[in-house]
């Protein structure tokens, strides 16, 4: 087998990335590997943006109409079209920009999944980490009703408003 | 410089010490990415922006100690020689990207070793925690704690629904990625990997191998990691990764004694002969070296090679690498010459053991 940099040598490195079940080999010489610097892999050779940018053209519609207003992110000036090429966002709010066009994207980098379940940072995410807590109290409230655990649900209750009063002072404070 | 003297300083503290399941397990590590609200990406930001984010980081880090691990040392990429960077690449304290093409990167090291907060790499802040052996648990807690502290002094860029923002999709949510360097020798051998592997692929990790000629990879090592970040607790994918090692663990355990019971003699033989190899060959190139020091490292887990540590294994696949042999020689060497340095180096350092059992 050749090498496919340079398609001179013989192919002595080879190289497969599967993601998802999803298999992508590579094949090249050693001399090419050296050139690519010694750290292959994992070197900016063929980076998971080639590949992921690969699943973004993929997403684009193949629409013949031009003139089509094309958004871009206000703060940073990337536009839809650059990020489906380099596979990165410019910046924080990029998110904000192309909203509507993420969750597809999301879903399919991360196997259907397109909203965080894990950590919040403790300082700014303090009233997000007060909302789930109080909902998941007033999930467990609703379960008490139903079992007609009224004593119990009263407490609960009492419980979540002195969270949402909490949640109110942060907000105002 | 002695060989001692060079490997002890060479080597980063954390490498020294023993974790749990190290005979499979080389090592774990956890990596958090974050950035900053206010700042571009480094992906797009101009020089100018890239050194306001990297001094503004810089200085919020290093005003006051981390209780946990002490002072951090920042060091700035710019300020460093080519050598030198490539060390710190070899040592996994930095990546590729960050030594060659960041703009004003920077690196801050515990006096460990073990934790490395990459600046102004694809992500403003990269958090990344080493342990030796199987301990993701551990890193993840101590990656917590840093990324907390962090938090009290810097504003992260993080959305209610999408969780921390990172420049690629791939990483959003929690940023985390979660990996374990496995040594599988003996799932290896007999041909159980071809079937192993692709099973692990559909479970949403991935493995990484490099693979020479044959369905060998490279010193039998394998790097194991998360591929989702995004809709799942950090516990959760931890968890779940740790399960899977888990089996491996087994797996390549039972592998072990079925071959030494069926094989043993074919396997003393290839382990015997790649440990005379290693303490006699005058020149030899990384990837021979790799597999000998493979095959020398099983022995010694099988208790086939009496008298050497373990730890060989890991401490020389380091060692040999081109950046830490040309700061042994101190001076560039062509790939010719490195093949001489490896050769030579790693028989002083089998002969250094030798001696220290006498």
């Amino acid at each position: 087998m050749l090498c496919q940099e340079c398609n001179k040598r013989k192919a002595s490195l080879h190289f497969a990335k599967i993601i998802n079940g999803e298999k992508t080999e590579f094949h090249i010489c050693e001399q090419c590997a050296k050139e690519k610097g010694e750290y292959f892999p994992g070197g900016n050779s063929f980076s998971i943006h080639q590949l992921l940018s690969g699943l973004l053209h993929f997403e684009q519609p193949v629409k013949a109409e031009a003139q089509e207003i094309k958004p871009s992110c206000e703060k940073c000036g990337m536009t839809y079209e650059q990020f489906t090429k380099v596979g990165r966002f410019g910046c924080a709010n990029c998110y904000k920009s192309f909203e509507t066009k993420l969750d597809p994207i999301l879903k399919r980098v991360h196997s259907g999944n397109y909203a965080h379940a894990g950590k919040l940072p403790e300082r700014i995410g303090g009233g997000i980490q007060l909302q789930r807590q109080i909902e998941s109290l007033k999930t467990e409230l609703k379960s008490l009703i139903d079992q007609e655990e009224f004593e119990k649900a009263a407490e609960l209750r009492d419980e979540i408003r002195l969270l949402e009063k909490q949640k109110n002072e942060q907000k105002e404070g | 410089m002695s060989l001692q003297q060079f490997i002890s300083e060479a080597l980063s503290p954390w490498m020294k010490k023993d974790g749990p399941d190290s005979d499979i397990v080389l090592s774990s590590r956890i990596r958090l990415a974050r950035n900053l609200e206010e700042y571009k990406f480094p992906l797009l930001a101009s020089m100018e922006e890239s050194y306001a984010t990297a001094k503004h980081i810089g200085e919020a880090l290093t005003q006051e100690e981390y209780s946990q691990i002490g002072s951090l040392e920042i060091l700035r990429i710019d300020d460093m020689k080519a050598n030198e960077k490539r060390v710190l690449v070899e040592k996994h304290l930095i990546s590729p990207n960050l030594a060659d093409q960041s703009k004003h990167g920077a690196v801050l090291l515990d006096k460990d070793e073990a934790v490395s907060i990459m600046v102004n790499e694809e992500d403003h802040i990269r958090i990344q925690c080493l342990l030796p052996g199987f301990q993701l648990g551990n890193g993840l807690e101590i990656a917590n704690q840093i990324d907390d502290w962090i938090e009290q002094r810097l504003t992260y860029a993080f959305d209610e629904k999408r969780g921390y923002l990172t420049s690629c999709p791939t990483n959003v949510g929690t940023g985390l990625r979660a990996s374990v360097m496995m040594h599988l020798p003996a799932l290896a051998m007999t041909q159980q990997l071809n079937r192993i592997l692709p099973a692990i692929n559909q479970l949403g990790l991935v493995v990484r191998g490099i693979y020479g000629e044959g369905s060998e990879a490279l010193g039998n090592l394998f790097q194991i990691s998360n591929q989702l970040t995004l809709g799942k607790s950090e516990e959760d994918i931890v968890e779940d990764l740790r399960g899977v090692v888990l089996q491996l663990i087994q797996q390549e355990r039972s592998a072990r004694e079925s071959l030494l019971d069926q094989s043993r003699l074919q396997l003393e033989d290839r382990v015997h002969r790649s440990f005379g190899i290693l303490a006699h060959s005058r020149m030899i190139e990384s990837k021979e070296a790799t597999q000998r020091l493979s095959n020398v490292r099983l022995g010694i887990d099988l208790g086939l090679i009496k008298g050497l540590s373990g730890n060989i294994l890991n401490e020389l696949m380091i060692l040999t690498q081109p950046g830490f042999l040309q700061q042994y020689a101190g001076e560039v060497l062509s790939p010719e010459q490195r093949d001489e340095r490896r050769a030579t180096l790693i028989r002083e350092r089998l002969k250094l053991e030798e001696e220290t059992n006498e």
